[in-house]
């Protein structure tokens, strides 16, 4: 259960590669996680009735805060060429900043339909950009689900805006994937423990403070699906720092160390730093996973996320895994994480649900991991489960959130041997 | 195009799905790309449904564009033939998919399955989610009873309206069922709850068709008219007064007379004439949401309760005429918007005391500090209630009673405050009783112990939790003797307390 001192083993896990009907988010769910990111920023949808519905049902309540996101809806006269495009999202966009002037950066995202015209998005941001005169940066990407799957929207998101930042030759390290701010400053404190002072982070909570990129920046990724982002840095001259993702204690421990690593810090220095939160941490775990030892669990694929988390279950909560889906598996990325995983894991990259769905009810597993369209059918199936886009949203990284983590797991089965009816 | 923060009703596809959903036996082939089997969580998350909505997506991708899409939408409706053995199938397109022109109805037909396959147009850029589930049933009502020759018995009526996703349409259907029984009429089919494809084969041997969703069954029943002869009861049975003309209307066409004790369970209208509802008189109320209940739910505040209807709209375009004649009654400017920030603002140029509407309007009116009851779609989780709750019929009628007045405060409370309104125990800065007189008197923020950096980083805590977050440490600090809060005791206190 201690995971630091579990074994590295490097036998090549089992894979299974499918297509089919996939039950995942598209790119542009991302939005309601980046708009609270970035706090001057506004996310700008081009694309049609089923977009706008889809953010509002992924936002749930947010929607009425004044939200920082938008749907320009293309309409009939849009399609049939009786408006010109590059016209309305002009006006649209004016609108737009007339009504929230303390905008600062603008994305365009582009969905299927906008995708599927083939409405040059990044043409328009230029020229929008240009006509802004500095007064608001104004970019685009895609967050299509022709393109993008779930989590993939923040990577292309962080893709688009790497050209626009300032170029700096310092030597520093930068912390790439949106964190929550509370896991950032803790990661901030640990940094400035062990050494290093020159610690950015991208995103940044300001378009205003985006971090430099030179051939100084070292990179770490804070989440695994940013590969398009990494590429991004590395044109720039950045270079990426390999290392497993800081989820549960022994991916935080490992995460720090490659960073002070890369900057010629040794692992006793890294020790030193992190012990008081490590011990914390670890003890808090232990009490939670007592639930969770000896259980199976199963994962459908949707961030991928799937493969750090398992790692996590299986080496500090002692949880069995019968089948780890992914969306994507980025080989590289994900290497160290592969190491760490139980041998002869069984992997899934890519979906056929009803297929999964076969495999998962063969199985029997003792916890599900899973999207909400699925969560409550296999419930009532008497399986239980745990809602994947929780762990999307709550702080997950780090050593003060590892017990955190490991109870979103541990409840919903605690509740199941709780609720008598 | 059109600049949406918000949008009321969702693409017409999803009204498809809630036709799909709500059947048995009828699988929905939609062709769409990656992302949009969002659509499935509305159903097993808000309406909380123990299985998937009966829908297989192609799931196509960037790399499939091309001649790809049409093998894989057929591909599609095959194995979920092979895999549902659905007794009726309906394909279709989503927005992105509609751009792409492959044919779903020409492709599936191909195919040549031995049941019923039914191809749908929705065109998404230009109708929505209401549209889309009247056009699906009355394709599928249409694929189903074409060229059929009823024989008819004893008199016996349909009712057609009640989807998934529909605000209260579970419980209305059995209010309303109870009711025609009990009037003595039998009823010979529903759709599209539940039912089958046979059930809609059955549809032309009723004598009359009751729209209780005139938004989602009216097309569906004009159809059944022209087809079969068959009558429309059209009157929607919400409030006490559209109850009554409904059963007159039912009555008189059954030719049975309705027996004394249809009332027996029937409260609002004592409730309403007795004393502690005086208070309501006059109170201005602004109604919105779909047109068939904003303009039912207008006519039970202005009749029923007594109050003073100040405005009423309707997001649900194709309802413009009925709308505008309802608001004609009431003398006040009709608003047909989907826009709710144009809604918003009536709703504060109106000034109301009371706001009914749908899930938008509780929010504004939650924000203008105006009480507010739920009356139409679109709605969240907590209007999906596990209890009976419908809104038509009698007991629909005691329900509305109760949802309309609760935001509101009760007569004789609003009284006594209106007596001792510079009374000290309750001024304007007085909190509220039940909480405790100490909740006012010593804000939680005075607690001295936290050093600067430990209570900055609490702020960081979702506001939801910092309040426990708060208590677990200060309680974790004294029992350690702490002195001084800093970020470690904050963080000792919460690996203290994991479980």
């Amino acid at each position: 259960m201690d995971g630091c001192v579990a074994p590295i083993i490097t036998a090549a896990p089992a894979i299974i590669r499918e297509r089919g009907q996939r039950e995942v988010f598209c790119g542009l769910t991302g939005i309601v996680w980046l708009h609270r990111r970035i706090q001057d920023a506004f996310f700008l949808v081009v694309g049609s009735r089923t977009c706008a519905h889809l953010i509002q049902s992924a936002a749930g309540v947010m929607i009425f805060a004044e939200p920082r996101f938008a749907t320009a809806i293309i309409e009939e006269r849009d399609l049939a060429g009786r408006a010109d495009l590059d016209d309305e999202l002009d006006r649209v966009v004016g609108q737009l900043l007339a009504r929230r002037p303390d905008i600062k950066l603008l994305f365009l995202v582009g969905s299927c339909p906008s995708e599927v015209i083939k409405f040059d998005l990044s043409r328009a941001a230029a020229r929008l950009d240009s006509r802004a005169n500095g007064s608001v940066r104004i970019l685009s990407y895609s967050g299509s689900g022709i393109e993008t799957t779930f989590t993939e929207g923040e990577d292309a998101c962080l893709t688009a805006l790497v050209p626009s930042l300032a170029a700096s030759d310092q030597a520093q390290l930068v912390v790439v994937g949106a964190l929550a701010d509370a896991v950032e400053d803790q990661f901030q404190r640990l940094f400035a423990e062990i050494g290093l002072d020159r610690v950015a982070f991208l995103p940044a909570r300001r378009a205003g403070a985006m971090p430099q990129i030179g051939r100084g920046t070292k990179f770490i990724l804070a989440q695994p699906f940013l590969a398009a982002t990494a590429r991004a840095l590395e044109e720039r001259g950045a270079a990426r720092i390999d290392a497993p993702f800081p989820l549960g204690i022994e991916g935080t421990s490992l995460w720090f160390e490659a960073a002070a690593s890369a900057f010629g810090i040794g692992p006793d220095v890294v020790a030193q730093a992190i012990a008081v939160p490590a011990k914390r941490g670890r003890e808090a775990v232990a009490k939670v996973a007592a639930a969770l030892v000896g259980k199976s669990v199963f994962f459908f694929p949707d961030s991928q996320l799937e493969i750090p988390l398992a790692r996590f279950l299986a080496r500090e909560c002692g949880m069995r895994l019968t089948e780890v889906g992914t969306p994507f598996l980025h080989r590289d990325l994900m290497a160290r994480e592969l190491s760490l995983l139980p041998p002869a894991t069984q992997l899934a990259e890519g979906q056929d649900v009803e297929r999964q769905l076969d495999r998962c009810e063969a199985a029997k597993p003792d916890l599900v991991v899973c999207g909400l369209g699925l969560a409550n059918p296999l419930e009532a199936m008497g399986i239980a489960t745990k809602w994947s886009i929780e762990l999307v949203f709550t702080p997950t990284q780090g050593f003060e959130q590892a017990a955190d983590l490991a109870n979103l797991f541990a409840r919903p089965l605690g509740r199941r041997a709780m609720v008598k009816v | 195009m059109q600049l949406t923060l918000w949008t009321y009703e969702g693409p017409p596809h999803v009204g498809a799905m809630r036709i799909a959903t709500a059947m048995r036996g009828v699988h929905y082939v939609l062709h769409a790309p990656q992302g949009d089997t969002y659509a499935d969580l509305l159903f097993t998350m808000i309406e909380r449904r123990d299985r998937r909505p009966p829908v297989t997506y192609t799931t196509f991708q960037a790399r499939d564009l091309g001649s790809d899409t049409a093998t894989l939408f057929k591909n599609a409706v095959r194995e979920a033939y092979d895999r549902f053995k659905p007794e009726a199938m309906i394909v279709g397109a989503s927005c992105t998919a509609e751009l792409i022109q492959d044919d779903p109805g020409g492709l599936a037909e191909a195919l040549g399955l031995p049941i019923p396959v039914i191809p749908l147009e929705l065109p998404a850029y230009q109708r929505k989610e209401n549209w889309g589930a009247a056009e699906t049933l009355y394709r599928l009502v249409r694929a189903a009873t074409l060229g059929a020759k009823p024989q008819r018995g004893a008199f016996s009526v349909n009712i057609l309206g009640p989807t998934a996703l529909g605000f209260r349409h579970r419980d209305d259907l059995a209010e309303i069922s109870a009711l025609i029984r009990a009037l003595g009429i039998t009823i010979n089919a529903i759709a599209p709850w539940n039912a089958r494809f046979a059930d809609l084969q059955r549809l032309p041997a009723a004598h009359a068709n009751i729209v209780l969703y005139p938004e989602i069954a009216g097309t569906a029943a004009s159809y059944l008219a022209r087809a079969f002869g068959q009558k429309t009861i059209s009157t929607v049975p919400i409030g006490l007064n559209a109850t009554r003309a409904f059963i007159a209307e039912l009555t008189a066409l059954a030719g049975v007379s309705q027996s004394d004790d249809i009332e027996a369970d029937q409260r609002s209208s004592w409730y309403t004439r007795s004393v502690d509802s005086t208070y309501l008189t006059g109170k201005r109320a602004f109604i919105f949401g779909d047109a068939s209940h904003a303009i039912a739910v207008a006519r039970v505040a202005a009749e029923e309760m007594g109050f003073t209807v100040v405005g009423l709209g309707t997001y649900s375009r194709e309802f413009g005429r009925e709308l505008r004649d309802a608001a004609a009654q009431y003398g006040v400017t009709p608003l047909i918007s989907d826009d709710y920030l144009e809604i918003e603002a009536a709703i504060a140029a109106a000034v109301p005391e009371i706001v009914l509407g749908t899930q938008m309007e509780r929010h504004i009116a939650k924000r203008l500090g105006i009480p507010c009851a739920v009356i139409s779609a679109p709605v969240h989780v907590q209007d999906f209630p596990a209890r009976r709750a419908p809104v038509m019929g009698f007991e629909g009628s005691n329900v509305l009673f109760d949802t309309l007045t609760h935001p509101l405060m009760m007569g004789l409370e609003e009284h006594l405050i209106g007596m001792f309104r510079e009374d000290f125990e309750f001024h304007a800065d007085a909190a509220p009783s039940h909480l405790g007189g100490e909740v006012a008197v010593r804000p939680a923020t005075t607690f001295s112990g936290w050093d600067q950096a430990a209570e900055a980083e609490l702020k960081k805590i979702p506001f939801f939790v910092r309040g426990k977050a708060r208590r677990n440490t200060e309680t974790f600090a004294a029992e350690q003797g702490v002195s001084v809060i800093t970020i470690e005791t904050l963080y000792n206190a919460k690996a203290h307390f994991a479980r």
